[in-house]
């Protein structure tokens, strides 16, 4: 361990300084202090009191600042180990190894790096790896580019792995430490993402509400899994922890599907732990409107704003925010919507990954317009105006 | 774990299987067993669906006998016939994706040091040879770089056997294999010399022709990577199926390859061999005094 900023005989890891508190109380009662900083920055304060044993880097580019920022707080003794990986199979294969050693890890990443390690991150669920996987949405290349762009959480949806989705700053900051929490409870024992968009979020600041750096979560136990830790602290059995595919046959076929059902399920158990710390899985503001924007990550600040703009003309426009991708709030989201006439899902992607979820939801549920927009893509910042002229163009 | 925690209560003991039980009375847990003792006591692996005639099954049988302290061991390993053994064996074991191993195992050596400071924890990676040298390549040669604590075993059959006879990047040169119909077009990689450079602390290179040998290997691999730096043993372990060897000649066969290109190297650093002789004195004055009673 490098003792660069103290000298040796004065160095105690600070992490050991902080006191363990109710991840609960932390996150929903702790007295808070706001500061104006990054994206980044808040990621760094969320790292620093979320007690992580193991961070693996990798410095992709397109990269945001948060897992060097992991390395200096490496340095100051709030993450036990660190270190910098080969490249991104590298680095998401290591971090699901350290999982499974039973310790508390993170990583994070932006659109190519997350789609490098795609293969051993869509094998996180199957091995049942606990971690946090920071997302800081950027293009996927081609044509190269290194701008903000969350078509790469599209490629999340269908692994199994709990998803949550910052607005800004102050979301990016209370999401990851209930990350962790979430993915390390035992019914869950599951891999999170958070994602965040790039640049909007990560290099700009806003306003941060954090509780006291002197408090930090408990510790990950190691011991409490829905599958064992692959520490060999078990009486031994001739089987592998991971899904036993051998041979084909019916018996594997069925603990394959078995296995798989039961991740999915997990994703769907998570829910109520993602409420005591982030609260509803969606917030709605205006219920009794009749057009509505729903919206997830940075779109949803240009929709509030719309939605404010358009109160003061004195029309009623409802929001919907999504929080957590996986799981999917689907119950809320027909609530929510039930009485809608109109809906806009505004996205920073072309695919149109919301916007899609959500029709497949409220089919057959309301009777509602879901209009598949406004969409900007490829680095565009999406203006208030043009959530506005779309809501006006369809009330034509 | 503790040998505490693979001896079952008495209470519960007639209710646990009776391999169980022979693994717990006539296992190898807490004592070295030697090669003579093959037939006589309950190995970790009995039962696999290898080949008949597979050189590689004797020799993950031995690695699984060598193994130090089988009850504080992790396996990690990646597509290929190997882990068909290896999971069949007493041991967790981690079967990730393709050529993972090394980047998994090195997250896996760290987190376990982190939650268990006062025991060693040994990580032993076996995987084929396409495992390591081609798909796992940049994993492998990185933990190397980064002086993982863990051993590297190369199970090098030269060949892809697994998925059916594809030359891999340690077959030799000019064999004529599925994916080579002409012939293979360049060098077997020279894992050895890349182990060197890359700083390894114990290298051997070893053929299942002497199996004291083999267990010897094994055995001075883990307990270098638990002290010094990353160890890595290639294996000569034959396919013969893909390679047509009768299945009564490939003890034969491996004598032959081991006269030819195979014969036993073993490399290690000054440290690694300092190290490795002050243990390996200790153990046999402790042998003597056990002797003498």
């Amino acid at each position: 361990m490098s003792e660069s900023t103290q000298t040796k005989e004065e160095w105690v890891p600070k992490g050991d300084l902080q006191e363990i508190k109710d991840p609960e109380w932390l996150l929903r009662e702790a007295p808070r202090k706001t500061e104006f900083i990054t994206g980044s920055e808040a990621a760094r304060e969320a790292i620093r009191r979320a007690n992580v044993d193991i961070a693996i880097s990798y410095p992709i580019t397109p990269q945001s600042e948060t897992m060097q920022q992991a390395g200096y707080l490496f340095d100051e003794g709030y993450i036990k180990e660190y270190y910098r990986g080969e490249e991104e199979i590298g680095v998401m294969s290591a971090i699901g190894g350290s999982s499974r050693a039973g310790v508390r890890s993170l990583t994070a990443t932006s659109g190519p790096g997350l789609m490098r390690g795609m293969e051993a991150i869509s094998s996180w669920p199957g091995a049942r790896t606990p971690l946090v996987l920071m997302n800081m949405c950027r293009v996927i290349n081609t044509p190269l580019a290194i701008q903000p762009d969350n078509i790469e959480i599209s490629f999340l949806l269908n692994t199994g792995i709990l998803h949550a989705h910052a607005e800004n700053q102050q979301d990016f900051f209370d999401y990851s430490l209930a990350a962790f929490m979430v993915s390390e409870e035992v019914d869950v024992t599951l891999p999170a993402v958070v994602s965040v968009d790039g640049f909007f979020v990560t290099h700009a600041r806003g306003q941060v509400s954090m509780f006291d750096e002197k408090y930090k979560l408990p510790p990950r136990d190691g011991w409490r899994n829905a599958v064992p830790s692959m520490d060999n602290e078990n009486p031994p059995a001739r089987i592998s922890r991971d899904a036993p595919i051998q041979k084909s046959n019916f018996i594997s076929y069925h603990m394959h599907a078995a296995w798989q059902q039961e991740v999915f399920a997990a994703v769907e158990r998570s829910a109520k732990y993602w409420r005591k710390y982030i609260g509803d899985l969606i917030e709605v503001v205006n219920p009794d409107a009749e057009e509505f924007v729903v919206s997830s990550g940075a779109c949803v600040s240009q929709a509030r704003e719309a939605v404010r703009q358009e109160g003061e003309k004195g029309r009623k426009v409802g929001l919907v925010k999504i929080k957590t991708i996986r799981p999917w709030p689907h119950k809320e989201l027909i609530a929510a919507l039930k009485n809608a006439k109109r809906i806009f899902v505004p996205e920073f992607n072309q695919a149109g990954w919301l916007h899609k979820e959500l029709c497949s939801t409220l089919y057959g549920k309301i009777t509602a317009d879901i209009v598949p927009g406004p969409r900007v893509y490829g680095g565009m910042t999406m203006p208030t105006e043009m959530v506005l002229e779309w809501l006006a163009k369809f009330r034509k | 774990m503790s040998l505490e925690t693979v001896r079952p209560s008495p209470g519960y003991e007639d209710i646990l299987p009776i391999e169980y039980r022979d693994l717990v009375k006539h296992g190898q847990y807490g004592r070295d067993v030697k090669v003579s003792e093959m037939g006589k006591f309950k190995e970790l692996i009995e039962e696999h669906p290898m080949c008949a005639g597979c050189a590689m099954t004797l020799f993950i049988r031995l690695t699984m006998m060598a193994l130090p302290n089988p009850e504080h061991t992790i396996n990690v390993g990646t597509a290929g016939c190997g882990r068909l053994a290896i999971s069949q064996a007493n041991i967790p074991f981690i079967y990730g994706n393709y050529g993972d191993t090394n980047s998994v195992a090195s997250g896996l050596k760290r987190g376990l040091k982190l939650r268990f400071p006062n025991q060693f924890k040994d990580v032993v990676v076996m995987a084929g040879d396409g495992g390591l040298i081609d798909i796992g390549f940049q994993g492998l040669m990185h933990s190397w770089f980064r002086q993982e604590k863990f051993t590297t075993i190369m199970l090098d059959n030269e060949v892809y056997g697994n998925t059916g006879g594809q030359e891999s990047g340690m077959t030799l040169k000019g064999q004529i294999l599925k994916m080579a119909p002409r012939g293979k077009e360049v060098d077997k990689i020279d894992a050895l010399s890349l182990a060197k450079v890359a700083g390894c602390a114990y290298i051997a290179q070893i053929a299942p022709t002497n199996p004291s040998r083999v267990m010897r290997t094994i055995r001075r691999a883990v307990l270098i990577a638990r002290e010094i730096g990353p160890t890595y043993i290639q294996a000569y372990t034959s396919c013969n199926i893909e390679y047509a060897i009768p299945t009564p000649d490939v003890m034969q066969d491996a004598f032959d390859v081991e006269k030819e290109r195979y014969g036993f190297e073993e490399i290690m650093s000054d440290e690694a061999k300092a190290y490795i002789t002050e243990v390996e004195k200790k153990q046999k004055e402790l042998a003597k005094a056990k002797a003498k009673k």
